[in-house]
């Protein structure tokens, strides 16, 4: 039953696991902290939070919502393969990840400078001239895709450094506990979008 | 059993790994290394901290200014409360004795994740360095408290940015270090050590790394919150734009408090080991100390509101709040009351671990019921933002964790450097910094309660000898801890070689030799009884 690491031995993958889901655990109470105050203010602004969502693009949060739902996918299909030994087709599984996650990103980047356009960032005129509850919604809007944005970067790189590893063959069929670990965050990160994406673009 | 009798013996110390000289420290995975390079950069830091305190205390000898302006007064009691919070009384137990003794403890080769350990290390002093710079780079160090309130703190224009991210990045190090031990436990007892068979060291380790992986996050965000309120004027906690500073109240103390129980739950562990040792017994209720640490990590959630009772929350919160905060009295008495029975009856060698242990009780329920006085709603309302509070509050942490801390120091010093230190001048040291101690925090109540807010660089005359005596007694208590520290120091070379077991212990580490092994054990041990089994199948013939 119990497990002994030696030192400088790989980790076994139980234990890597149980590691990866107290992390998670961690993230969740991360964002938990900007839910909470999005819950207050809604409740106190409820009018200007209606009005300031109807400013985002649903359109671009709907694909945005696609994009990261198959690549959740896209990315426990690949540890299939590796398990099935199946490296080229993991290769391309782990490569279509990275891909959809880089749409993703550059739908956000469309997203935002548009907004910019219209002057509406943290600190600006226009921000401040609306009411209260709508900057507030702005502000939140930024702050939780921001943080949400940087976690779908580190999740690339995650990915990417498992691209290299499956090449290597440091991932393979026998040890994947990276690309599994990877792919657990990497559905934290699509869990935690599927969560943004009603509360800020689909409660209007 | 001992592998030092057949000469064989290899003290992690002196390990050949892949790497001489101080890269063999800085790039070493042995928990052990990492928890004395903890251990080495947690007293400095610390000396840091008590000469701020010092200077302090200086500045209030007489009304007026003495020897600092206000200004630099407010950004000492702020530097002071940042690192002696975040950088030693949050991560100090945990990292140090943690980390060497979990994994002994419940025989194992090492923790779960030995590299991600060394990040934590690497973390902390990265974190560490960011306040201490706060302090003195750019515009002046920040005034804000420890508690980074807003709206000041997202006004003032000293360096509070930097004092932010040195508690995000130590609060990140601090759940790296949780997750770590948690897994370890789960993964890596001994076989025969089931859960309840695991000493309560290890225990209170558990519960104290639940709080650390769920309650840090809230704060890292909260954090980040204040900084883009400054950075990028969002104004979640600024009325004028609509935010709510009691928002921030709530959220920091939902951290802050559970923090409170990362800080003393260890404390309380170490001296649960140390109870049974020098009593030659058996801990009383083992089972009743394992719960009521869990239950403090539980309750400890629930209770944050009673920071907040004068800040405008409402009625019922209030007394629920408060009924809340007297509950976690219970779990606490449970554990006096055990370790109190576990001395009862048993052979007492007043050894200077004890001792420290026993102060440890002494200090730790003045704390308590202070604590109390502070729960309950109709006093808080008095007391609030007084000497008294500061007073309860270094009761608690420093005589609770500080005292556990020094008296762990002195019980598993022989297991770590493998050397004696000097009784005498560890009761010495033990005394003077007791006397000091009570001296300096004592008068605080009184002086507190008479009406002396906190935080304030100047008094009323009616203050003055209040504040005297407690400028003396820091003065003691400084004297004290330079004593405890020389011995250490010093017999950490120089001391006559420990034996692998001086205190006639029963628990793992005692069953190694002195300092132990790279690999702590040549085979892991198998585990027949209760941890606590002073019987004589124990003694490993």
């Amino acid at each position: 039953m119990s497990v002994q690491a030696i030192h400088n031995e790989r980790i076994d993958s139980e234990t890597g696991k149980l590691g990866m889901w107290i992390f998670l655990f961690t993230e969740l109470f991360l964002f938990g902290g900007l839910f909470l105050v999005y819950a207050v203010f809604r409740a106190k602004y409820s009018a200007d939070f209606h009005h300031a969502a109807e400013e985002l693009n649903t359109f671009i949060g709907t694909l945005n919502t696609v994009f990261l739902l198959v690549s959740s996918m896209t990315v426990a299909m690949s540890i299939t393969a590796i398990q099935k030994d199946e490296k080229n087709l993991a290769l391309f599984l782990v490569g279509l990840t990275v891909l959809l996650a880089g749409l993703f990103m550059l739908n956000k980047y469309f997203e935002w400078s548009h907004k910019f356009e219209f002057k509406i960032y943290p600190g600006s005129e226009v921000l401040k001239n609306l009411p209260q509850g709508e900057l507030l919604f702005f502000g939140l809007y930024y702050m939780m895709t921001g943080l949400h944005a940087l976690h779908v970067l580190i999740g690339m790189i995650l990915l990417l450094i498992n691209i290299v590893k499956i090449k290597n063959g440091t991932v393979n069929s026998n040890h994947y506990l990276h690309l599994e670990n990877s792919g657990l965050y990497w559905h934290l990160v699509d869990l935690i979008w599927i969560f943004l994406f009603p509360l800020l673009y689909l409660i209007t | 059993m001992n592998a030092s009798e057949n000469g064989s013996h290899v003290s992690f110390l002196d390990h050949k790994g892949k790497y001489k000289g101080i890269l063999s420290w800085l790039l070493t995975t042995d928990h052990k290394k990492i928890a004395l390079l903890y251990l080495y950069s947690i007293m400095v830091f610390f000396f840091v901290g008590v000469i701020l305190g010092l200077l302090m205390r200086i500045e209030l000898f007489k009304p007026g200014e003495t020897i600092m302006d206000a200004q630099t007064y407010n950004g000492m009691f702020t530097i002071h409360g940042i690192i002696m919070i975040f950088i030693i009384v949050i991560p100090a137990l945990p990292a140090i004795f943690g980390n060497f003794f979990l994994p002994i403890m419940i025989g194992a080769k090492d923790v779960a994740f030995p590299k991600l350990n060394l990040f934590s290390w690497y973390l902390f002093i990265i974190g560490a360095i960011f306040g201490v710079l706060s302090q003195f780079i750019g515009e002046g160090s920040p005034d804000t408290g420890w508690t980074f309130y807003v709206p000041y703190s997202a006004e003032s224009s000293t360096n509070v940015i930097y004092a932010l991210v040195a508690a995000f990045i130590l609060g990140f190090s601090s759940i790296l270090t949780g997750l770590n031990f948690i897994v370890t436990m789960h993964r890596m007892r001994a076989p025969g050590m089931g859960w309840f068979r695991m000493p309560l060291f290890p225990w209170s380790l558990y519960a104290t790394g639940w709080i650390q992986v769920l309650a840090t996050p809230i704060v890292g965000i909260t954090l980040l919150m204040v900084i883009a309120e400054r950075v990028l004027k969002i104004g979640f906690f600024d009325p004028a734009l609509g935010g709510d500073p009691v928002l921030f109240q709530h959220l920091f103390w939902i951290y802050s408090h559970p923090a409170v129980y990362i800080m003393i739950l260890p404390g309380m562990g170490i001296v649960t080991e140390i109870f049974p040792t020098f009593s030659q017994k058996p801990v009383f209720g083992y089972t009743a100390i394992l719960f009521s640490s869990l239950a403090i990590a539980f309750v400890g959630y629930f209770v944050w509101g009673h920071h907040m009772f004068t800040a405008g929350i409402s009625y019922g919160s209030r007394w629920f709040f408060s009924f809340l905060t007297f509950l976690v009295a219970v779990p606490s008495a449970i554990k006096v009351f055990n370790w109190i029975s576990t001395m009862y009856g048993g052979s007492i060698d007043l050894k200077p671990p004890l001792l420290y242990a026993i102060f440890f009780i002494f200090l730790f329920m003045i704390g308590g019921f202070t604590g109390l006085t502070l729960g309950s709603v109709a006093t808080d309302v008095q007391a609030h933002d007084t000497a008294f509070v500061v007073a309860h509050f270094h009761y608690i942490i420093f005589g609770g964790m500080g005292f556990a801390f020094f008296a762990g120091l002195h019980y598993w010093f022989p297991k770590m450097f493998g050397r004696m230190y000097n009784n005498t001048l560890a009761y010495a040291g033990s005394i003077v910094i007791f006397i000091g101690f009570n001296l300096l925090y004592f008068p605080q109540f009184i002086i507190g309660l008479q009406g002396m807010p906190r935080r304030y660089f100047d008094y009323l005359p009616q203050f003055q000898t209040g504040h005297q005596l407690s400028t003396i007694g820091g003065f003691i208590l400084f004297i004290g801890l330079i004593i405890m520290v020389y011995n250490l120091v010093y017999h950490a070379k120089k001391g006559a070689p420990a034996p692998s077991n001086p205190w006639k212990g029963v628990t793992l580490e005692w069953q190694i030799p002195s300092p132990p092994s790279h690999e702590n054990f040549e085979e892991i041990p198998q585990i027949k009884n209760h941890p606590y089994f002073f019987g004589e199948s124990t003694g490993n013939k």
